[in-house]
């Protein structure tokens, strides 16, 4: 079977969980056999995993007529893109776009990340996708997230192919309820046209019946997974604290509930002063919470490290004894899956969505900083509990792989296309 | 000649109320006294007092006989006499008819005979005279907490002068053997040891109202044929199960209640008696030595203790308890006694079990706590205070013999000045009494010496008085 996908984030270089989960279930589909995946990316930057699917940047995808030669071509972007894809894509160049800024290649240059014209990007990718739906052959189309839903739209409508969407998030978990009406529209939008709708979570799949009115039966959840830790990162070094460290990792914005865990930290400190309490990564919330911590007082046991990524990550997570993640709503949140292959004791909110498929973690609701300081408290305290967490949290985390989630995203392909 | 050995339990534990590491130090009163009232008293409602009045009926209805036994444990007795006093009027009138056994158990539903004899003796011991006290009856079998036996416990069992015990008839243990005889304990010979029939029981118990079993709907006509035709040298069916079973896991609609009425009548037409456990070990003859190397249980479906110690947060639970239980033994502390009771309960640690599938929903059914590190959390943080107020009578650093040493001195000082007091006392009261004889027998000789003098001193001794 031949599957277009179409995403916006592709590891090494990730921004979010987005580009972690996508490259994990394309190899997870990968890894059951018999799938051609061609994965649309903005701006591949030459050093992604091709094995299992065949990657196409955005930004090399023409959409004006350029008169270039394949020497030319090979130089400007061999790397990332063949020269032979090049020019089969510019034979479907399917209107005149020279209005638009293209490049002398005559394509659209993506940043790939989240810009402030982000919606423009967004109509952009939109613009390209039916360039690449023209060219490639393909059974069925796959969205991952908001951003790329008008290009499956569009691919949907130039060929006539069953569109499935992949609900990683909702603006509804990103907002607090606040949502952003042009968001909103544009993944309104996207479920309407779609033929089949994956959510990360049951969570989600509530958030998409109710909030945005679709039909439950076009509503399945497929729960997010890990790709198992290499030997080098599950023996990275780190430098562990006398004390015991109990962390935060991720944006530090109203959707992680940053705020909650300061609150949680300060109930600890009062009854136990061994611990120390790391908010690592960055975000908008983040002087906030600094001023936060100084008003409680606690600023001598509470670190900001700053935004962490590859290796720093694990390394983090080595050093640290209990990892907690009081988001206020998380569609599935893959991170304390990553604690737990480290063999760090998890503390996750009751409203994020892999709280659904997790045993041994201990779940808190996110305004419940009692529970979460009593968990905590509970963790550093009594090493059996460290201990079951931990040996037990590696053993549950070792069973959830992608190819368990790729087979049920298959089927669903499969229900779609009436095979 | 065949009989049923009917025994229902009845323990509810001393649940503990949400406790944080806040509290450490600060709350040293650990229960829900609001659960606990509503739980004990809807299941009085719903279960233990229908049981109760049908099992009263019965016995007065057949003339005594229909017998059965009863296991209650003390911490479910407090309870009853704080919320549903007159279930404790029930039992006393099932006492009285002097058909239905009052079993002998460990006061707090304890784990303290896979770790402490001294503290499961003591348990026992407190147990029997609540009984005593309240109901007026004493037993010679001993049925330890959800029937945990193993070769290394009946050799307690027998020196606290106990004459059968009651234990699981476990597959594991009996192989080819049959529950329904009389065994001996291979470490301990003169006890007698009474197996329960899992399979019967449980068709009560667990299957009654289960409509994808294929005996159902049960009869009292079809189970009585069913232990009618069991072979004809095995004489005694062991039917133990929860009292709540009848109005609680069973709901009065499924007709369990009628199911239990019609089961003498059935039994009597096919001469099937029913016995109490003290009968059944005076009435019948061990057949053979029953070793049990390893602690059974009637719990889960290991039947062993693993429902209670299967993974390291309740060993580490239970290792804590118990490391202070000689410390706590030593103490005078009448609430810090009642406390370690209290939290001895198997069901905190039970609580705290990680089991998967059937066990598991089992465990997660009973527990009043969403999942076992919740459990456990609460357990441990209501823990560290109580070892912060036994530390606080007795610090760590003193160990335990030299403790023991020091509280004997102090007790044999405190006898040796009650006795001093005591002597003290006797020797005034002579002293006083002497003086008393003295002064009489001196105005005695004053009157004969001078019986001339006597009214002018009156009027002295008179003064005197209104003096004084």
């Amino acid at each position: 079977m031949k599957a277009l996908m179409f995403g916006w984030e592709f590891p090494p270089h990730i921004l979010g969980g987005l580009g972690t989960a996508s490259y994990g279930l394309t190899k997870g589909m990968w890894e059951c056999g018999d799938m051609d995946i061609t994965f649309v990316i903005p701006k591949p930057w030459g050093d992604e995993d091709r094995s299992f699917a065949h990657i196409i940047g955005a930004s090399q995808v023409p959409v004006c007529w350029r008169d270039v030669s394949r020497e030319y071509v090979e130089s400007r972007i061999g790397k990332v893109m063949s020269p032979d894809l090049y020019f089969r894509l510019r034979d479907h160049i399917y209107a005149d776009f020279n209005y638009m800024r293209t490049n002398d290649l005559g394509c659209i240059e993506f940043s790939g990340r989240y810009p402030d014209n982000l919606l423009e990007e967004i109509n952009n990718y939109s613009i390209m996708a039916g360039v690449v739906a023209r060219t490639i052959d393909f059974d069925i189309i796959h969205s991952h997230d908001w951003l790329t839903y008008p290009a499956g739209i569009h691919a949907k409508q130039v060929t006539g192919k069953p569109l499935v969407i992949h609900v990683h998030a909702t603006d509804y978990d990103r907002s607090r309820g606040n949502v952003n009406p042009t968001v909103f529209a544009i993944e309104k939008d996207g479920m309407i046209h779609a033929d089949h709708i994956i959510c990360v979570s049951n969570l989600t799949r509530q958030t998409v019946i109710e909030k945005y009115g679709i039909d439950p039966a076009k509503v399945t959840t497929v729960h997010n997974a890990v790709v198992p830790l290499s030997e080098e990162l599950l023996n990275v070094e780190c430098h562990k604290p006398k004390e015991k460290v109990v962390t935060f990792l991720g944006r530090i914005t109203m959707q992680k509930g940053p705020e909650y865990f300061v609150e949680a930290a300060a109930k600890v400190l009062k009854a136990n002063h061994n611990v120390r309490f790391v908010m690592a990564g960055s975000g908008d919330m983040m002087d906030k919470m600094i001023n936060l911590v100084a008003e409680r007082g606690i600023a001598d046991r509470f670190h900001f490290p700053g935004f962490m990524r590859g290796k720093q990550v694990y390394e983090m997570l080595k050093a640290s004894d209990v990892y907690i993640m009081p988001s206020v709503s998380e569609p599935f949140g893959i991170s304390p899956l990553e604690a737990m292959q480290m063999g760090c004791p998890s503390i996750i909110s009751k409203q994020s969505g892999c709280a659904e498929i997790l045993d041994n973690v201990i779940k808190t609701d996110y305004w419940d900083i009692d529970a979460m300081a009593d968990a905590i408290n509970s963790i550093v305290s009594y090493p059996a509990m460290y201990e079951t967490l931990r040996e037990d949290g590696l053993k549950e985390v070792a069973q959830i792989t992608w190819d368990k989630a790729g087979k049920k995203v298959i089927d669903i392909y499969h229900k779609v296309l009436g095979w | 000649m065949k009989a049923i050995c009917f025994n229902f339990e009845i323990h509810q534990p001393m649940r503990l109320k949400h406790y944080t590491f806040f509290d450490i130090g600060n709350d040293h009163y650990y229960y829900d006294d609001f659960l606990n009232d509503d739980i004990i008293t809807r299941i009085a409602e719903r279960s233990y007092i229908p049981a109760a009045q049908t099992l009263l009926r019965l016995i007065n209805e057949t003339k005594g006989k229909f017998r059965c036994s009863i296991a209650i444990t003390g911490v479910a007795i407090e309870q009853f006499e704080q919320y549903v006093p007159e279930f404790i009027d029930l039992l006393k009138q099932l006492a009285a008819t002097g058909k239905c056994e009052f079993v002998g158990m460990p006061y707090a539903n304890s784990l303290a005979s896979l770790t402490d004899p001294e503290e499961f003796a003591k348990q026992v011991e407190v147990h029997a005279a609540k009984i005593k006290e309240m109901f007026g009856v004493t037993s010679k079998v001993l049925r330890n907490t959800e029937l945990i036996y193993s070769d290394e416990i009946a050799p307690q069992i027998a020196a606290m002068g106990y004459k059968g015990v009651m234990t699981e008839g476990a597959k594991h243990i009996l192989g080819w053997k049959s529950p329904n005889y009389v065994y001996s304990a291979a470490s301990a010979p003169k006890l007698k040891v009474l197996l329960r029939n899992s399979k019967l029981s449980e068709d009560i118990a667990a299957r009654f109202n289960d409509a994808s079993w294929s005996a159902f709907p049960l009869t009292a006509d079809k189970y009585i044929d069913w232990i009618a035709s069991t072979p004809a040298e095995e004489q005694i069916i062991n039917l133990w199960m929860n009292l709540e079973t009848f109005g609680g896991m069973q709901p009065a609609e499924t007709g369990i209640f009628q199911f239990l009425e019609a089961l003498p009548r059935f039994a009597e037409e096919r001469g099937i008696e029913f016995w109490t456990p003290s009968d059944a070990i005076s009435k019948l003859k061990p057949i053979d030595q029953l070793v049990v190397m390893h602690p059974i249980s009637c719990i889960d479906e290991a039947r062993d203790v693993s429902a209670w110690l299967g993974n390291k947060l309740q060993n580490e639970a239970f290792n804590k308890l118990y490391s202070v239980a000689e410390r706590v033994r030593l103490s005078d502390d009448r609430r810090l006694k009642q406390d370690y009771w209290y939290l001895q309960g198997a069901d905190n640690l039970y609580y705290m079990s990680t089991k998967h599938m059937a066990d598991g929903a089992a465990h997660s059914m009973f527990s009043p706590y969403d999942t076992p590190f919740q459990a456990f959390t609460n357990f441990m943080n209501v823990l560290a205070d109580f070892l912060v107020r036994v530390e606080e009578q007795y610090p760590s650093t003193i160990e335990n013999e030299e403790l023991n040493s020091l509280v004997t001195t102090i007790r044999n000082q405190n006898r040796e000045i009650e006795q001093l007091t005591k002597e003290c006392a006797t020797l005034r009261k002579n002293a006083e009494q002497y003086n008393i004889e003295h002064k009489t027998r001196e105005e005695a000789t004053a009157k004969t010496k001078e019986p001339k003098a006597t009214a002018p001193k009156k009027a002295p001794a008179k003064k005197k008085a209104k003096a004084e």
